[in-house]
């Protein structure tokens, strides 16, 4: 890891301060026991990793972002939530029996990635440089424009998957 | 800030988005536990996009596929977790044991 500056400043604190919203989002995420809890956690973690991609000089990124995740996926989720739980006056247990288990697995995944991110000469500049976003745009439709087109298409088919199984087998039986 | 840093924060993110995958009973928690290392991984690759020297903005433009993809993933994921609920009645994972029996 890089060595911290003597002087204390505004980029290294703002980082510590999201990074903290990240983990402590994500955590609250995976113990708070009412699932509209997890979600308004999931929702800060989200907002809070927006903040560091701008401060990795990416504001773009952390546009989309905003519109995607705490916009598009976090009101689906909610949606889905209040479809489906039915109220919250006896929460089932949240964690499986495996729970131990799997809080070893993420010690272990953490512990060698982590050892592997920072071992590891990167060969990188020291500090971030902003994403010149003409650039961004160029690489996009020029670089990358059959990718671009294949999501469309993509999206095209997940939104028609997901009206089709998420109708209502009664409607089915009316039309027959 | 180097990009240690960014590192050891996804990683983190990461590993709390597996553990909730794996330990967690309620299948709308696992999916957005699915997003959580989904955004993990993006958090490192805008890292990488930032601080490596050449200009090459790949780690953006994947970044922001990954962020399309994530979408796809979860409508049709919540989708696919609406019509289990709507047949049996729970959100419980555990409880979906058709096949064992």
């Amino acid at each position: 890891m890089q060595r911290e500056p003597p002087t204390l400043d505004i980029t290294g604190v703002l980082f510590v301060v999201l990074a903290i919203g990240v983990l402590g989002g994500g955590i609250a995420v995976v113990t708070l026991r009412n699932i509209i809890h997890s979600a308004v956690a999931m929702m800060v973690c989200f907002g809070s990793l927006a903040g560091m991609y701008v401060l990795l000089g990416a504001p773009i990124v952390a546009a989309a972002q905003v519109l995607i995740y705490l916009g598009a996926i976090s009101v689906l989720i909610l949606f889905a939530i209040m479809l489906t739980q039915a109220g919250d006056a006896n929460l089932p247990a949240p964690f499986h029996q495996q729970g131990p288990f799997a809080l070893g697995i993420a010690i272990v995944i953490s512990a060698l990635v982590g050892w592997a991110a920072l071992s590891t000469d990167w060969r990188l500049a020291a500090e971030a440089v902003a994403v010149n976003l003409e650039a961004l745009a160029t690489a996009l439709f020029d670089e990358y424009a059959l990718p671009f087109e294949i999501i469309s298409l993509l999206l095209l088919a997940a939104i028609i998957g997901a009206i089709f199984l998420a109708r209502r087998p009664e409607e089915d039986e009316r039309a027959n | 800030m180097g990009i240690g840093a960014y590192l050891v924060v996804s990683t983190l993110l990461f590993a709390i988005g597996a553990f909730g995958f794996l330990a967690r009973r309620n299948a709308i928690l696992m999916l957005i536990c699915i997003e959580l290392m989904l955004n993990a991984v993006n958090l490192s690759l805008v890292a990488f996009n930032a601080f490596q020297p050449g200009g090459s903005l790949n780690g953006a433009v994947f970044s922001l596929m990954v962020m399309a993809i994530a979408a796809a993933e979860a409508t049709v994921g919540l989708a696919l977790v609406i019509a289990i609920i709507r047949t049996r009645q729970t959100a419980e994972v555990d409880e979906y044991d058709d096949l064992k029996e």
